[in-house]
């Protein structure tokens, strides 16, 4: 009886499926990534059962980390140099198109008007070490309400629509702190806005 | 590699034939790149957009002295957030003659949800009022205002805590 040979199987194998599925992917991610901003403070959120979607355009950010500092943002450059150039002003600020430049690029900031200047001409890498020590909100000091209405008046401008306003607060903020802004936002007549939350699934109500 | 050449067989002295070059090329290095952005790019995805909730505060009312509906005390349900992760209610209105009943809640299924909806099913017009102490957090309000949605409680408010719903949870001493 003849040995039985083993059949001899080349060792290579054809990649191409797997390179076709794995750019498909990549072309996926590529396009729906939106990346994560870097923002100055990490706010975490509470959970809700609410499905609403922030929209994606025309939002301004509140932003209220655990030890109540007030942060801003806009999801639109040239509304935020608009923002800056009028409260600057208000506060006897003046900023060079360099310095504008700088402050639409900073995804949220948390820093009295006086202080923006010197914080906007620190190198990129050294801005991470300064404490923002948040927008403040006192009724003395109201610089938020500046910030609130500046932005939104630019927003009107320039979108023809008023912008949603997002309240993101932590989890352990403080409640005074989170109901003055809501006051804020109030006394501006800016009575509907959105708490950011994270989704958690719906618990059925039974009776 | 994973290849393996196939030796091009040279005829016996015959006519030097071009040497075959074998199609297949190496996709490895290829394959390697795909699967570092892929993984690039599912790491630096934000997947979930965040979600939010809506509220609509009542419109500052130009007139102090403009009428506002008086709410009954009947309807009236108030609930008090405290620190700790409690939550305190009493049914009815508290001012200086009365003094309504404290209870002692909490965030659970069993807890306010079961309250709200027995007490809704006792009397569907029920107003909420929401007040939150100072020592409550920002999560507790956000948990009560998801309350409201689950149970499907329409007519709630955000109040602010005087003075006398403070006194009411110190001397209940719950």
């Amino acid at each position: 009886m003849p040995k039985v040979k083993p059949h001899r199987v080349s060792p290579s194998l054809d990649m191409t499926p797997m390179v076709d599925l794995a750019f498909l992917l990549v072309t996926f991610f590529m396009l729906t990534a939106t990346p994560t901003e870097d923002t100055a403070v990490v706010v975490d959120t509470p959970s809700s059962v609410s499905d609403k979607q922030l929209p994606d355009k025309g939002v301004l950010q509140i932003s209220i980390d655990k030890e109540g500092r007030v942060f801003f943002s806009s999801d639109s450059q040239p509304v935020k140099i608009a923002a800056l150039e009028k409260v600057g002003a208000k506060y006897g600020q003046s900023f060079s198109a360099k310095e504008k430049k700088q402050f639409a690029l900073l995804p949220d900031f948390g820093l009295p008007a006086q202080q923006l200047k010197s914080y906007l001409n620190l190198p990129a890498e050294q801005r991470k070490a300064v404490k923002q020590p948040g927008i403040p909100v006192d009724s003395l000091n109201n610089q938020l309400a500046e910030w609130v209405m500046a932005a939104r008046a630019e927003n009107i401008r320039t979108f023809n629509s008023a912008p949603y306003i997002a309240i993101k607060g932590d989890g352990t903020a403080d409640v005074p702190t989170v109901k003055n802004v809501i006051k804020i936002l109030q006394e501006k007549n800016l009575n509907r806005f959105y708490l950011v939350t994270d989704l958690e699934t719906k618990p059925v109500a039974s009776n | 590699m994973a290849e393996i050449q196939q030796q091009a067989d040279s005829g016996k002295g015959g006519k030097k034939r071009a040497k075959k070059m074998s199609t297949k090329i190496d996709m490895t290095p290829m394959v390697d790149l795909a699967f570092l952005l892929l993984t690039f790019f599912m790491l630096t995805t934000t997947f979930a957009k965040p979600k939010v909730m809506q509220i609509s505060m009542p419109v500052k009312p130009k007139d102090e002295t403009e009428e506002q509906n008086e709410l009954k005390a009947s309807d009236a349900f108030t609930i008090l957030l405290g620190e700790n992760d409690k939550i305190y209610y009493y049914e009815g209105l508290l001012d200086a003659t009365t003094k309504p009943q404290l209870q002692l809640s909490n965030y659970s299924a069993d807890g306010i949800r079961k309250t709200l909806v027995d007490r809704r099913a006792q009397r569907p017009t029920t107003v909420v009022m929401i007040k939150a102490d100072d020592k409550a957090n920002y999560k507790n309000m956000v948990d009560i205002l998801d309350e409201m949605t689950i149970t499907g409680q329409k007519k709630y408010a955000l109040v602010d805590i005087t003075k006398e719903d403070t006194d009411l949870i110190k001397s209940s001493g719950l």
